[in-house]
């Protein structure tokens, strides 16, 4: 590493992290069972220090998440990613809540994937708040009582007597404060309380309010340092040419009308891992990124496509519906569906169709890094996953953590995509060939075509009902490929994954058969924002819609039927029908359809309201409901669930992704759109949230009920069941 | 050499005359509030205005950009109606992940320069560049609204 590369670091993070001196660190540590637990943590003095390796790896096993200086800076330590979730926000104010802190002048440092701070750093299955609500205040709650027995001490006070409030502690009978700065340094030659207790929820000051997010100035004025945005010196811009045919081969290539492009310094391979799909590109380095592109678009690479080039959507569209024959592997079975089935005197059967979709977070994606002193590499990256960064890199490259350094930006949308490192990788081999730090930057057309993409899923159902209307029996088979990109899979086993929430759905019926049918997709996969519930809700409370007309039942009525027990699920519907005022009746032409959904993430579920517009139809207002158990922001669960529907609804309506010859058919924004702003519809959030131990995700739950909500309001107001998405919203009947 | 005022400054770049404004900005002003996101204007992520009209600069050579004044989101520090629509983007918290927030708000701004009080279809009309994947479109139509309201008051 040069050297003026190495003060820029130091700048960068100084300015970043503000740590200078003396102070307080605690945290926690994990156990082997992973099991958290408060350890403790002394730092009594910590030298001025160049980057957070130093700082927090000198030889304390320790993960410490709250440190406060003698000047009064505090700095808290967030381990999960900002990718437009709340987390920057929701994750750091668990601890500042018991630290007894506001989080206006804190400092929030996001952890780099170092071992010490735990397997919770990534931003995934909703699972951010969830997981950590009792960590996250222990590991506050530990710091201020400290910080009050330092305080007494120092008085020869009580400790009862004084209590914490606004990063100071009080000596409620004499009315002398110190402030934590003042106390910090002694507060951390203290044990650390195994037990501290936690505060209760009633005296609350930050959490289950509206508090403003820190990092909405920062993104309304420009100012949010994105992965996209960084600079270091020395640096070089990357555009790579990849195979446009999943499973092409690189043969060679011809850069001579390349290397006359002013501005480019090489052309270097580049390998590229992605869910089971290994590839080899051709690089091509500039002194800026223009140049880079300009130097990739004169490349003549010739490819092998290896037989790949005759993988389409049309037949492998056949294909799955083929694979829809076969039997399938039993996920999830009670009482004897194929007697029930047989013997019901009303059944119905039925097959729902969905598209591959792509993730098309904004910010494509992108990696700077840095491989210096022969093993060592720093990395600043937009991502979900620093854990798994450090995890993966450590061992490909077989180097210790302490020489990996990896800086965690905002990220410019995640929904899943940012899951999968093969973009940070990327940018890591080519620094490792040139000697120089490298920003890969892939276009929108390489983010569009090149993956991995969510898969599409169909359903084959069958339910039948007695004379009453009764349900007796339901099945749903699942016919997908998996996520994981392999070719071959043991037919005799479901995949949890790509059968999330089908089993899970509260609904009493006595008699269930759900299965799997795999049937491999040669593209890269992922995971998309809720997963696999993004399809499946879609078909599974359709096909419950179909039943209730079949039993002439109103659809929510229906559904209540088979909601006998006390269940979150029955007090969700109960919430639906009081906020959408669904006994009330609609304009002529209007029609209202429900849905809901439970899977690992959470529980939500909309009514959604449409009316007859030409050939198409309006949406003219979404309610929501979302069940939390505890929510620690609402103002970001509405604005989670409002960015759901519009996701969900993009998923449903616009065209999607389809393959020919082998090959990404859309490419950009102008064939693979998304919902626009003229095509939002307003949503009403409603949260349930009636305390208790419980405490449930956000982010996804609110996306997979949207789509068979509208379709089944779609029915209402129109007869016509739409059985595949996506569908055009524009020419319904 | 090619000289562009961007935010009542002046800088004087040796850059490629069709190198689109977008990079001159980022890459070689160091101004990195102006997003790229699509390459083809799609997105609006890279919206700046241009003598005050919103472009989307990801397709606008430098070359067209020479002597004509160019304001990123940086530069709105100097722009009452900018200042009102930043108020309310904060006051409704409307970014999420935020990486397309300095493209709606320069779309915004231009908007309210040219409608002090807006319908709800022209905001369709003047937002409709702008995508949004975390899809806070919701807010966003409220918080122009609002900075409507901010600068009436």
């Amino acid at each position: 590493m040069s050297e003026s590369t190495s003060t820029i670091h130091r700048r960068q993070f100084l300015k970043l992290s503000g740590f200078t001196g003396t102070g307080l660190m605690i945290g926690l540590s994990l156990k082997t069972n992973g099991e958290s637990v408060i350890e403790k943590i002394t730092h009594a003095y910590l030298k001025k220090q160049q980057d957070l390796h130093e700082l927090t790896g000198s030889g304390y096993d320790l993960s410490p998440f709250v440190i406060i200086e003698p000047t009064g800076q505090i700095t808290l330590m967030n381990p999960r990613p900002e990718i437009g979730q709340g987390v920057f926000q929701s994750v750091p104010s668990l601890i500042a809540e018991e630290l007894e802190v506001p989080l206006d002048g804190v400092t929030i440092q996001q952890t780099g994937g170092q071992k010490k701070y735990g397997n919770g750093q990534f931003a995934g299955g909703s699972a951010s708040v969830r997981t950590s609500y009792i960590q996250m205040r222990q590991i506050g709650a530990a710091a201020k009582e400290m910080l009050l027995m330092a305080a007494a001490q120092q008085w020869a006070v009580p400790v009862n007597e004084c209590y914490a409030d606004n990063a100071k502690i009080i000596h409620q009978p004499s009315g002398k404060t110190l402030g934590y700065g003042d106390v910090a340094a002694a507060a951390a030659k203290l044990e650390v309380p195994k037990n501290p207790t936690l505060k209760n929820p009633k005296d609350f000051k930050i959490l289950g309010k509206r508090y403003p997010r820190p990092d909405v100035p920062l993104k309304s004025t420009g100012k949010a340092v994105f992965g996209i945005d960084v600079k270091v010196p020395g640096m070089v811009y990357a555009s790579i040419e990849r195979c446009p045919v999943f499973g092409g081969k690189l043969v060679k290539y011809d850069d001579s009308a390349t290397k006359k492009i002013k501005g480019v310094i090489g052309i270097e391979t580049c390998e590229r891992d992605i869910n089971g799909h290994h590839s080899v590109g051709v690089a091509v380095l500039a002194e800026n990124y223009w140049a880079a592109l300009q130097g990739r678009k004169a490349l003549k690479v010739t490819w092998d496509y290896d037989g790949n080039e005759a993988f389409n959507t049309t037949n492998f569209t056949q294909s799955l519906r083929d694979a829809a024959k076969e039997e399938g592997a039993i996920d999830h079975q009670i009482g004897d569906f194929d007697k029930a089935f047989a013997e019901a005197p009303i059944k119905l059967e039925a097959f729902y169709e969905t598209p591959v979709v792509s993730h098309s977070a904004i910010e494509p994606m992108n990696c700077v890094c840095n491989w210096y002193d022969g093993n060592k590499i720093e990395i600043w990256a937009s991502t979900q996953v620093p854990g798994r960064i450090m995890d993966q890199f450590t061992k490909k490259y077989n180097i210790q953590e302490d020489n990996i350094t990896i800086h965690v930006l905002f990220s410019g949308g995640g929904f899943g995509r940012r899951l999968y490192p093969d973009y940070v990788e990327e940018a890591i081999e080519l620094s490792k060939k040139i000697g120089k730090p490298v920003k890969s930057l892939w276009t929108r057309e390489d983010d569009t075509k090149m993956g991995p993409f969510r898969p599409m899923t169909f359903s084959a159902f069958k339910g039948a009902l007695d004379n009453t209307g009764k349900p007796i029996a339901f099945q749903h088979k699942v016919i997908a490929p998996t996520l994981d990109g392999n070719k071959t899979h043991d037919k005799t086993k479901s995949n949890g994954t790509m059968t999330e929430g089908i089993s899970e759905q509260k609904y009493e019926i006595p008699n269930m058969k759900n299965l799997f049918v795999f049937h491999y997709m040669p593209v890269p996969l992922a995971a998309w924002r809720a997963v696999t519930s993004t399809t499946l809700a879609f078909a599974h409370e359709c096909f419950l819609d179909e039943m209730a007309v079949a039993a002439k039942q109103d659809p929510l009525a229906f559904r209540m039927s088979m909601l006998t027990k006390d269940t979150d699920t029955k007090t969700l519907m109960q919430k639906l029908k009081e906020v959408s005022k669904w006994d009330t009746p609609l304009p002529k032409g209007w029609g209202r359809g429900i849905a809901q959904w439970e899977f690992f993430a959470g529980l939500a579920g909309y009514v959604v309201e449409v009316s007859k517009k030409g050939n198409g139809i309006k949406i003219e207002k979404a309610y929501a409901v979302i069940d939390l158990g505890t929510v620690v922001n609402p103002d970001t669960v509405e604005a989670q669930v409002q960015g759901a529907a519009v996701m969900a609804l993009s998923a449903a309506i616009k065209n999607g992704i389809t393959f020919n010859n082998g090959q990404t058919v859309q490419n950009n924004f102008n064939n693979n759109p998304i919902v626009r702003i003229n095509e939002m519809p307003p949503v009403e959030v409603h949260i349930i949230a009636n305390g208790g131990p419980k405490i449930k995700g956000v982010g996804e739950p609110g996306l997979p009920p949207f789509a068979p909500a509208l379709c089944n309001a779609i029915y209402a107001a129109t007869g016509k069941r739409i059985r595949k998405l996506p569908f055009d919203i524009n020419n319904i009947v | 050499m090619i000289t562009l005022n961007i935010n009542s400054k002046a800088y004087t770049l040796d850059v490629a005359p069709d190198m689109p404004l977008l990079w001159a900005i980022r890459d070689y002003v160091d101004l990195t509030g102006t997003k790229f996101g699509c390459g083809i204007a799609q997105c609006g992520a890279c919206t700046v205005h241009v003598n005050g009209s919103p472009v989307r600069s990801c397709s606008f050579p430098v070359a067209a950009a020479v002597g004509k004044n160019i304001t990123t989101i940086e530069g709105l520090e100097e722009n009452t109606i900018g200042q009102a629509v930043q108020k309310a983007w904060i006051e409704l918290q409307v970014p999420q992940c935020g990486y397309c927030q300095s493209g709606q708000i320069m779309s915004a701004t231009a908007l309210l320069k040219n409608k002090p009080k807006p319908t709800d279809a022209d905001i369709d009309a003047a937002m409709m560049g702008n995508l949004c994947r975390c899809g806070t479109y919701q807010r966003i139509r409220s918080a122009i609204h609002r900075a409507s309201e901010i600068m009436h008051a």
